[in-house]
């Protein structure tokens, strides 16, 4: 068995391969195209489809603008379509700024992509050209979305789930910064906020029906969702009734990456950042924290991490699961380095040092 | 041919190879834009967003002047004239 680990940076996408999830051979910035300005574009998103091991990058030239690429060979070569694969609509009066998620489905195909300004498109053919997600683009509540120090973006998907029973095709949930979390049941026709419990340091209603800067929403192997707020951690099997609190027993409530574990329920990484006005780990240290009892508590998970001061904090996608039936759990830094560890090992190992700022990873079995 | 636009070598590969492109006469700096991305739709969105804004950290010059010096898109380009795009100096 193979792991895929894609790494997107400030500068350049890296991609790392194991066969043992110890030893990596890692490469890049991988050659998005021939022109060298290429190598240093910020990628935002990747994607690994599960159904045809397509890769997707969503990179971003500060001179020369947003685009997706594509490989069909595990990143070896990588292709740009000739129209512009994401484009809002002339009447949207805004543009494309970039893509911040990539979202895949049961359906072969199907990709979705969540994009700044806040914004929602759907491919259906593998993501070589989407669609605006309209009804979520003309939701009454969009001129009061602004955006948060990173941008304002569809940052999170999770198609199919609106509770943590059952999943269904016509479901999907969304969060957002600021905005928060949306959620629709008639495939995308009609988007309804579910945000009761969520609160906010930066508006007069401290727990307003929506505008929330929700930082990550990660759905666990029973449906329960967690999400990382800007201030606050939280749980529900149900997000339109509401959110529990369980940042109780974590160094901060701050911070911007979750991920569940896909297989256990209760369990999910947190990555605390000290707060929204100092964004360092606690006590400037790299520590992730674990919960195995759906928030109720939490422990430092941090074995065979650095103990020496560190400064550089994971993004909001920069955490990730492979998914893979004994886990990999794999994070980046601000600082470039990127770990990995699996279940049944339990002590993180790195992949990758001394790269630029990573902003993304995502890693499958392929 | 009326209008030549002269590209930097970083994007000559989004018009296939190109380092000048030829182009019928037109009113503004818009239209020679709008038939350079008939051509070379990739070309496009390297210079403008889906809107047709120039992004902003590429130059336009039209002769000497840079478009937004001018009228931007707006900027008249007689027949003759070199447009040449240009990478600002920016980023790091």
């Amino acid at each position: 068995m193979t792991y895929l680990l894609l790494i997107g940076t400030r500068k350049g996408l890296f991609k790392a391969t194991s066969d043992d999830r110890r030893a990596w051979e890692v490469s890049g910035p991988l050659k998005l195209d021939k022109e060298s300005w290429t190598d240093m574009m910020g990628v935002y998103a990747v994607g690994i489809d599960p159904h045809s091991r397509r890769l997707l990058a969503g990179a971003e030239s500060s001179h020369f603008g947003p685009s997706v690429w594509y490989s069909d060979d595990l990143g070896a070569t990588w292709n740009e379509p000739e129209e512009r694969p994401i484009a809002l609509p002339e009447d949207a009066e805004e543009s494309f700024t970039r893509a911040w998620q990539f979202a895949f489905t049961d359906e072969p195909g199907t990709v979705y992509a969540g994009a700044e300004p806040h914004s929602l498109f759907r491919s259906t053919d593998g993501g070589e050209h989407f669609e605006l997600v309209r009804a979520l683009w003309d939701h009454p509540h969009r001129k009061d979305w602004f955006p948060g120090a990173g941008g304002g973006a569809v940052h999170t998907i999770i198609p199919g789930k609106v509770t943590a029973q059952g999943s269904d095709p016509r479901a999907m949930t969304v969060a957002m910064s600021t905005g928060g979390v949306y959620q629709t049941r008639d495939a995308g026709a009609s988007w309804e906020p579910a945000n009761k419990g969520v609160t906010t340091t930066f508006m007069p209603d401290e727990v307003p029906e929506y505008g929330q800067c929700v930082h990550k929403v990660s759905v666990g192997p029973d449906g329960a969702f967690y999400l990382q707020n800007h201030h606050g951690v939280f749980r529900s099997e149900d997000p339109a009734a509401g959110w529990a609190p369980i940042a109780d027993g974590l160094p901060s409530d701050f911070g911007f990456a979750m991920v569940a574990h896909p297989h256990r329920p209760g369990t999910a990484l947190n990555f605390p950042v000290i707060s929204e006005a100092c964004h360092l780990p606690p006590d400037h240290r790299l520590r992730p924290f674990r919960t195995e009892d759906a928030g109720a508590s939490w422990g430092a998970y941090d074995a065979g991490l650095p103990t020496d001061p560190y400064f550089g904090i994971v993004l909001r996608d920069g955490a990730c699961t492979d998914g893979a039936d004994d886990p990999g759990f794999y994070f980046g830094t601000r600082a470039g380095d990127v770990y990995v560890t699996t279940d049944s090992d339990g002590r993180w190992h790195p992949v990758a040092e001394h790269l630029p700022d990573v902003l993304c990873v995502r890693a499958a079995e392929v | 041919m009326a209008v030549t636009v002269i590209l930097p070598q970083v994007l000559q590969s989004d018009a296939g190879g190109a380092k000048r492109v030829d182009l019928p006469s037109a009113p503004d700096l818009r239209g020679v834009l709008d038939a350079l991305a008939e051509r070379h739709p990739r070309l496009d969105r390297r210079v403008r967003d889906e809107q047709g804004a120039l992004r902003r950290y590429v130059n336009v010059f039209v002769g000497d002047d840079e478009c937004r010096a001018v009228s931007g898109l707006q900027t008249p380009v007689p027949d003759g004239t070199e447009v040449r795009i240009l990478p600002s100096v920016a980023g790091g």
